[in-house]
């Protein structure tokens, strides 16, 4: 098919292409990872996301953007979708929207909360719930990379039974060398776990994450009021705010 | 939280590469209130509105409001002094 | 352009005569925020219309109280597409707020503490069709909804009805708000279905 030779490359994350749906899988109770096979994926960067866009038969639109999870691999690219109770697109992506099925976005887009295998400093990702996503393809990328870079991650979340790829977090800890993972449980913990469910303070970040001295990048993403609790950690524990990156998850309405 | 109804620049990502070639989260801003200049991607993002709102973290004030309707983009840049868009070096001439 | 998303219907849109065209019913009552929201003490709470002239009238909180207040029932139309049917409301009608002030203009800037602004045809004000309320379903206007006080006026899109209202500039010309300079409709009939600007 004849192509024109160079409009389309510059802007290549503006435009809306036809994804689709070729595997599904639960994460959690309420969180499904989307598999998208994306003719002429141009690949992607990780923590770089896509917008997603739904019309009814009417021509009602609804759209959304969700982080992708995995690390550039051809074409194709995997989205893990929390449910949002009343929402008017999660609740459709993760139960009615079935394999085979054809799917609108645009991407990807977002070329500041990412992570270059190419930058040579240590990395502490604090994740908070859903936020481990954008983080999962930063891990994810670090191995396809066979990059050596020191990476830590926190993830908070409210129970054991809320975390997303925790058997391939566990794997990763052990087989990746250089990759710790730490969690923090806000309502409810592990059995025999060393301390009571709590949210995430000083503490953690402190014995958990990289000293400042070590200029470490970080990457810091969940709920508006957890990304601007650990952001304000981070900073008080000495850490350049210019290397504090953040990514807020509102309520999307999703 | 009202007072957290909003989330930050990232998310201007797609809706912004609709009108211009590059990506603008990675680019810095200075606000015309404050003056406080920082990444896009950083700014206070008001979605839950008739348009998207981005506001200064320092100082609160609206930097930039974007609006979509069915036929046009109104973009409202006025509360910011300047957008500097990280750019490769141009390659020399060849000649 | 696109495609349709097999078995995507979206957020219910009613063809129900009741509601305008393109408007969903929703029980609750979605925030929506445009910032911050603005924390008001009602000691330092004032409200004051500016004519043309110059001239200034401010009722402080208690003075405001102190006049006749009216409870209206309305429908209301958000321009985000949803409409809550038989809301109910406690304030001052603007009739009362404007009955002694003398003018001449035929537009009115609403000033909102935070801030925000948007324009409207006096006219729109008068006759039993706007009110300044501070109470929301018989309790006290939440902050979250405009309060300590907010502009009601229900026969047109609800971002009309200023929340945390300051103030009230006559004018002898139109001079458009926030959204109104960003692309939304400058008088916004939600039956006319008058969202943007050229609609």
């Amino acid at each position: 098919m004849a192509r024109a030779a160079v409009p389309g490359r510059l802007n290549r994350g503006a435009s809306w292409r036809v994804a689709q749906l070729v595997e599904s899988r639960e994460e959690t109770g309420t969180a499904r990872t989307l598999v998208l096979e994306v003719p002429d994926w141009p690949g992607h960067t990780p923590g770089q996301h896509v917008d997603v866009r739904l019309t009814a038969p009417d021509g009602y639109r609804a759209e959304r953007s969700y982080s992708i999870a995995s690390a550039a691999a051809g074409n194709r690219i995997e989205l893990t979708v929390q449910r949002v109770p009343d929402g008017e697109v999660s609740p459709y992506l993760i139960d009615v929207f079935s394999v085979g099925d054809p799917v609108e976005i645009r991407g990807p887009v977002g070329g500041w909360f990412v992570w270059r295998s190419a930058d040579p400093a240590p990395v502490l990702l604090v994740a908070g719930g859903s936020g481990i996503v954008p983080l999962m393809a930063m891990v994810r990328a670090r191995r396809a990379a066979g990059s050596r870079v020191p990476f830590r991650l926190i993830y908070s979340v409210r129970t054991p039974r809320d975390a997303y790829f925790a058997d391939e977090l566990r794997q990763r800890a052990r087989d990746d060398g250089g990759l710790d993972v730490s969690y923090v449980y806000t309502r409810e913990t592990p059995d025999g776990w060393p301390s009571a469910a709590h949210r995430i303070g000083v503490a953690d970040v402190n014995s958990h994450g990289w000293p400042a001295e070590l200029e470490p990048t970080c990457f810091v993403c969940g709920p508006t009021g957890f990304v601007e609790t650990v952001a304000d950690i981070l900073v008080a524990l000495g850490h350049d705010s210019r290397r504090v990156k953040t990514e807020r998850f509102g309520p999307t309405g999703g | 939280m009202a007072d957290q109804d909003y989330t930050d620049g990232n998310m201007l990502a797609g809706p912004m590469r609709e009108l211009f070639a590059v990506d603008l989260t990675a680019a810095t801003g200075r606000c015309a209130n404050c003056g406080l200049t920082g990444p896009i991607a950083q700014m206070r993002v008001y979605q839950h509105a008739p348009g998207l709102v981005a506001r200064c973290p320092g100082c609160e004030e609206v930097v930039m409001r974007l609006v979509r309707t069915p036929t046009s983009a109104w973009l409202d840049l006025r509360g910011a002094v300047f957008v500097q868009v990280p750019m490769p070096a141009e390659s020399p001439a060849s000649w | 352009m696109g495609i349709v998303s097999p078995g995507f219907q979206g957020r219910p849109r009613s063809s129900q005569p009741s509601l305008p065209p393109g408007q969903y019913l929703t029980e609750d009552f979605p925030v929506l925020s445009a910032g911050p929201t603005p924390r008001v003490s009602l000691d330092n709470w004032e409200f004051v219309v500016t004519t043309e002239a110059g001239a200034e009238h401010r009722w402080s909180w208690s003075e405001m109280l102190a006049l006749p207040n009216e409870t209206p029932t309305v429908d209301i139309h958000c321009v985000t597409r949803w409409s809550k049917l038989q809301t109910n409301w406690k304030g001052v009608s603007l009739d009362t707020l404007l009955a002694e002030v003398e003018t001449a203009a035929d537009y009115a800037l609403v000033h909102s503490y935070g801030g925000y602004t948007t324009n409207l045809p006096l006219e729109d004000l008068l006759d039993g069709q706007a009110w300044l309320v501070h109470q929301y379903e018989g309790g006290e206007l939440p902050a979250e909804h405009g309060g300590p006080a907010r502009l009601l006026v229900p026969h047109l899109y609800f971002w009309k009805s200023a929340k945390w209202v300051r103030g009230i500039q006559l004018m002898l010309t139109d001079e458009p708000g926030f959204w109104e300079t960003a692309g939304y409709h400058d008088y916004g009939d939600p039956w006319r279905e008058q969202r943007y600007q050229g609609d």
